[in-house]
């Protein structure tokens, strides 16, 4: 059995098209069998939300009267300070950017309560945010200070732009110490007191097609609530990890680069974060089609939970100090009832990606196909597989005084 | 002049095995109504109190307690949960002392009992989208 991404959108295009969810496909391949289930499905879809801090989004403000060369100035969205390094009225704002006058971890452990991501959510919910910005003034650019109010509406692009999302696999985090500590994995109780994870498991993008056989550049997905691209494979995307006999990666690996117009999001699928003692980022949903060309695809998007392993890394010392070591792996389907055993202790466990929302972007994803509103893309270059060579690199220390 | 507080305890892993209360009874003349109580050795402990006692030595407990590094928050008085916030993505889930919030396995949603919840607080900060409202 093979079927075209063309073929497919002629069905989808009729309001013809077969299409289940990643959830769903699990137990329609084990009644029908991967060959029938193949036969009749069409498109599988994916879904995940959980905080991603490599998230952010460009703008382009108009011009003011008379002009300001807003780059290489300051810009503050709602005291949040955005990128400005770009011409004079682009500003890139990160999920992470905080206020300057954030305490930060100063009274140990930090708020956190506002950054990028609580401003592009109040942008996409249609509010008026506080622009601040300051410039030196040039010839053909004079004006050195603007304040005014700005909405999606009132100015010219603003994009979703993020570097790193949807990562195949995460760490499940634990704390060995005898203090709580503060993470991005959320707040670690001392002795193995709980476990986090976060990932979709099943309904996962990438884990649905572990060796991005049909995600590549310019797969058209889900994204906050309105329609985005893959723009590139995202960083830290290293596929050479240790993998099961289906290929799914035991350990992080693949992650995304998507892009989509901000316009069309909305708040529901793009939030505000805030993790006590770590910083400020934003939760993202994404889903992901993945059309049924073969077998081989649909036998993919069968992967279950209890197919699907992550480490388990004690963040109180091996994460910070970058040591290797790992004290276990699990499967989803552990992670999910509720507690694991570590170390010959049952630890309760908490997910930090919301797996009934997850549910929801891959029934969103399907309704839209079913009604012939979105078709799938074929992609323009693949992501880069196993065979592309590229490793995780660290960053080792090089002091100045070595240069010659 | 005579007061009544509920208040929650926290100790590290070096006092659960201290006898702190007794020092309340005994040094401060207190009386004390254990609400709920949640210690494992060599863990942190946590412990819904109601201290009631003259309020200058309610006043030294509780600079007495700090001192022997117990964490004391004042009992708050509702916490309720922002529908439309939460995303149910369960990271509260192992915070709750009591299991007033807890996974559904059916829904995979998370439910918040609120006839369990006492009120301790800790879930507030550890919500990522910060879903959890306290009412004073």
């Amino acid at each position: 059995m093979t079927r075209t991404i063309a073929e497919i959108n002629e069905k989808i295009a009729k309001g013809q098209a077969v299409v289940v969810t990643a959830e769903e496909v699990i137990d329609i391949a084990k009644k029908k069998g991967i060959a029938r289930a193949a036969q009749e499905i069409d498109v599988v879809t994916t879904g995940t939300f959980g905080p991603m801090c490599s998230s952010g989004a460009y703008f382009n403000l108009g011009h003011s009267k008379p002009r300001m060369k807003i780059g290489g100035g300051t810009a503050y969205l709602n005291n949040v300070p955005a990128y400005t390094g770009l011409a004079a009225v682009d500003i890139f704002l990160g999920a992470t950017a905080m206020p300057d006058d954030d305490p930060r971890n100063k009274i140990h452990p930090g708020d956190f309560p506002y950054g990028g991501g609580h401003v592009i959510e109040e942008l996409v919910a249609g509010k008026d945010v506080k622009l601040v910005a300051t410039s030196y003034g040039t010839d053909c650019y004079p004006r050195r200070k603007v304040e005014t109010l700005i909405n999606l509406k009132s100015i010219n692009e603003a994009v979703l732009f993020n570097v790193r999302n949807a990562y195949q696999n995460y760490n499940v985090a634990v704390n060995l110490s005898d203090r709580t500590i503060y993470t991005y994995m959320g707040v670690l109780k001392p002795h193995l007191g709980n476990a986090t994870y976060s990932t979709a498991g099943q309904l996962s993008p990438l884990f649905n097609d572990p060796l991005y056989k049909t995600i590549g550049i310019g797969t058209k997905i889900f994204l906050g609530g309105g329609i985005g691209y893959v723009a590139w494979h995202g960083t830290q995307h290293h596929p050479d990890v240790p993998r099961t006999d289906k290929g799914v990666p035991k350990r992080g690996a693949g992650t995304l680069a998507v892009i989509g117009d901000l316009k069309q999001m909305k708040p529901r699928w793009l939030i505000g974060t805030s993790f006590i003692g770590y910083g400020c980022t934003m939760t993202v949903g994404i889903g992901i089609p993945i059309p049924i060309l073969s077998e081989e695809i649909l036998m993919y998007t069968t992967v279950k939970d209890d197919e699907i392993f992550a480490p388990i890394v004690d963040y109180s010392d091996a994460y910070p100090q970058r040591n290797p070591d790992i004290l276990g792996e699990v499967d989803y389907a552990q992670l999910r009832s509720g507690k694991i055993k570590v170390k010959g202790k049952d630890v309760p466990t908490a997910s930090l990606s919301s797996y009934p929302r997850a549910v929801e972007i891959a029934n969103l994803l399907k309704d839209w196909i079913k009604k012939g509103q979105f078709l799938l893309t074929q992609p323009v270059a693949p992501l880069p597989g196993l065979e592309s060579g590229i490793t995780f690199k660290p960053m080792p220390d090089r002091p100045f005084d070595k240069i010659d | 002049m005579n007061i009544a507080r509920k208040i929650v305890l926290r100790f590290p892993p070096r006092l659960v095995d201290q006898p702190i209360i007794y020092r309340l009874v005994k040094d401060y003349d207190l009386q004390f109504n254990i609400l709920k109580a949640s210690v494992t050795p060599n863990e942190e402990g946590i412990l819904v109190l109601e201290l009631s006692g003259k309020k200058k030595d309610y006043d030294e407990a509780i600079r007495f307690l700090a001192e022997a590094g117990v964490e004391v928050q004042a009992l708050i008085k509702d916490v309720s949960r922002l529908e439309e916030r939460c995303t149910h993505c369960g990271a509260c889930v192992t915070m709750c002392p009591v299991g007033a919030l807890v996974v559904n396995p059916q829904t995979r949603r998370v439910d918040f009992l609120e006839n369990k919840c006492i009120a301790c607080g800790l879930c507030i900060k550890p919500c990522p989208v910060r879903a959890m409202e306290v009412r004073l």
